[in-house]
């Protein structure tokens, strides 16, 4: 039974962000080389300018604050952004099944950074492949929406079709280069379709949070019409909203958010897919309320999972993009089983 | 107080227009202020197309809709949701909304962006709640709801829309008939401004003030109840034969349907 009450709902919310935050410091502890979690909190206070010295050597306090707690912050950004969008686009298509690489800007961005790769050499510098791989969402995103527009109507149907099939030839395409390319461009495009946390740098934060925050809230203001959308065009327009409108503002705010996510983290799956129905099962569906708590919960997924992919196979790094399906299909699974 | 007018609708689907085929052609029709009228016609004559064209969700070809002398296409959506409300068959996906929820989504056109519901606004949603006997299940998940409470579910999310024009397509069609009677009821005394659909002849004889006949996206026929329901009529228009005559205690016209043996 899903929480109903306001004080309730608070609660939780809080309770979410508390445990959010405790699992990303608690995340630095795991990897490779092993640093006691006292040391990780004495590390991140010192970072902080709470405390200063302790017995860790300086290669430890490297290791947490520039390797791993970018990359933790990351993950938590990148689930949360992940599951926010699946939400939306859950309610918009009217399909549970919806996800964010359902526009076809997972397969536009594996075909921006193989083009690059084979192509064009580092133009950017290290930003050259993100880059690219925006630059290919975004385009995969346009002809997505080209390919299922009519005549100014955007149905969601027609989008659906759309996106799988401007995937299926845009994933043709990388394939293609990929088997008749070489096998160092094979290796770093691998990572746009099996998923990452490896570029994370303190640097580049700021722009995942920024988009999410954005993205956040741009999806808030549109959460009636997300309600209304879910029970169907008529009711949409009988309660006022100019339904074209609206799907066209989910469709364009979901697929920037996830063009910068995937541009950073590549394709991760099932965090889009599932955490919106967890969310949904402890909240109710009503989307300003599930909005919040689905982006931490994503958010809360994809740190644990990320220490999963660290650690299975240390001091090899999982590909976050097989960790992710691999606990999340059993995870689903799971839940199935028990209802 | 509320009137619509609609003067010379013609409306088809985007699909049909190339081929001039028109699903509704020369609809005059009209609602006075605190009117309730009933709209009557056989299964595809084009009731729905017909309600959908007042509140504002088909576009007409040509001619007008507009209530209190503003044309509808020339408002905001959010205009016309502030003054007209509908009751529709169309149930919420079973995604878990509670019927509350359902219900609040009725003050979607008065409230601001961010604005979350007031201590008035689940007050009303309370009270209305109550009035179509539902006060006791407002936590429930609405897809768990019969047919019939999700009826009524939907007819209070209209009314806490404070509207002027209430539109209904088939408001009875799933109630017992305890509900049916209180349903029109209900609206009856709100004395709000209606325009509904009627399968049930009898009911529409009973509630209505006046009656508009469609066939085949054309009104044939408009007028009290009286002089609409003559046996000859209901012989064109659905093609049986029918008794008409009036109702022992209200006055009212009364169809018995003579069924071949
Ligand atoms: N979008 C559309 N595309 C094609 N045909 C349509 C469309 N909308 C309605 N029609 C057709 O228009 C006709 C009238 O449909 P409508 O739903 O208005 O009938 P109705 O009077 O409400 O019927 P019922 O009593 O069965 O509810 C039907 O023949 C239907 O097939
Ligand atoms: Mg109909």
């Amino acid at each position: 039974m899903p929480i109903r009450s306001v004080a309730a709902y608070r609660l939780l919310v809080l309770g979410l962000l508390g445990v959010l935050l405790v699992s990303c410091m608690t995340a630095l502890a795991f990897g490779p080389a092993s640093v006691p979690v006292s040391n990780v909190w004495g590390i991140v206070g010192e970072q902080l300018g709470l405390r200063s010295g302790g017995d860790w050597t300086q290669g430890q306090s490297r290791i947490v604050w520039l390797i791993r707690a970018p990359r933790v912050l990351l993950g938590a950004l990148v689930g949360a952004g992940l599951a926010l969008v699946g939400t939306a686009l859950q309610a918009v298509t009217r399909n549970p099944l919806a996800d964010p690489h359902l526009l076809g800007v997972s397969s536009g961005a594996a075909l921006g950074a193989v083009l690059v790769v084979l192509f064009l050499g580092d133009f950017a510098g290290v930003f050259s492949l993100p880059l690219a791989a925006f630059i290919g969402a975004l385009g995969s995103m346009t002809l997505v929406l080209a390919v299922a527009n009519q005549q100014g109507r955007l149905s969601s149907e027609r989008l659906l079709l759309a996106g799988v099939a401007v995937s299926f030839v845009l994933m043709a395409l990388v394939n293609l280069l990929l088997y008749t390319g070489d096998q160092h461009a094979s290796n770093s495009v691998m990572f746009w379709m099996l998923g990452g946390l490896g570029l994370a740098r303190w640097e580049i934060l700021w722009l995942p949070a920024l988009c999410l925050l954005l993205g956040l809230l741009a999806l808030l203001a549109l959460a009636r019409g997300l309600n209304a959308l879910m029970s169907g065009e008529h009711t949409a327009v009988s309660l006022g909203f100019n339904v074209q409108a609206v799907r066209v503002q989910v469709f364009v705010c979901t697929a920037l958010l996830t063009g910068v996510l995937v541009a950073l983290s590549g394709a991760i799956g099932f965090v889009g897919l599932m955490l919106p129905h967890l969310a949904r099962r402890l909240v109710g569906a009503e989307h300003r309320r599930l909005l919040p708590v689905s982006a931490l919960l994503g958010g809360l997924f994809l740190v644990w999972v990320d220490v999963a992919a660290r650690t299975l196979i240390a001091p090899q790094d999982l590909p976050i993009g097989i960790a992710t399906a691999a606990i999340g299909g059993v995870f689903f699974i799971a839940l199935l089983r028990r209802r | 107080m509320t009137a619509l007018t609609i003067h010379q609708l013609r409306w088809t689907p985007t699909a049909l227009e190339r081929r001039q085929h028109w699903l509704l052609n020369g609809i005059d029709l009209h609602v006075a202020a605190g009117e309730f009228v009933g709209l009557i016609g056989p299964n595809g004559s084009g009731k729905t197309s017909l309600l959908r064209c007042a509140y504002r969700f088909n576009p007409p070809l040509a001619g007008q809709v507009s209530l209190d002398g503003n044309d509808l296409w020339q408002q905001r959506p959010r205009w016309s949701a502030q003054r007209i409300a509908v009751v529709l068959q169309e149930f919420p996906q079973a995604f878990g909304l509670t019927v509350a929820d359902v219900v609040a989504m009725g003050r979607t056109p008065h409230q601001g962006m961010f604005a979350g519901d007031n201590e008035a606004d689940r007050q009303l949603i309370e009270q209305t709640l109550d009035a179509v006997g539902l006060g006791d299940v407002h936590q429930h998940d609405f897809a768990t709801l019969s047919g019939g409470e999700k009826q009524r579910v939907l007819l209070a999310r209209a009314l806490v829309q404070q509207p002027r024009l209430l539109i209904l397509d088939e408001p009875t069609n799933h109630l017992d008939p305890r509900y049916q009677l209180e349903l029109l009821g209900h609206l009856r005394r709100l004395g709000l401004s209606t325009l509904a659909s009627f399968h049930d002849l009898n009911l529409a004889a009973a509630f209505c003030d006046r009656l508009y006949v469609i066939d085949n996206g054309c009104l044939v026929a408009s007028g009290t109840p009286a002089e609409v329901l003559t046996a000859e009529r209901l012989h064109q228009v659905f093609g049986v034969h029918a008794l008409v005559d009036t109702h022992p205690l209200a006055g009212y016209p009364r169809i018995t349907w003579i069924t071949e043996p």
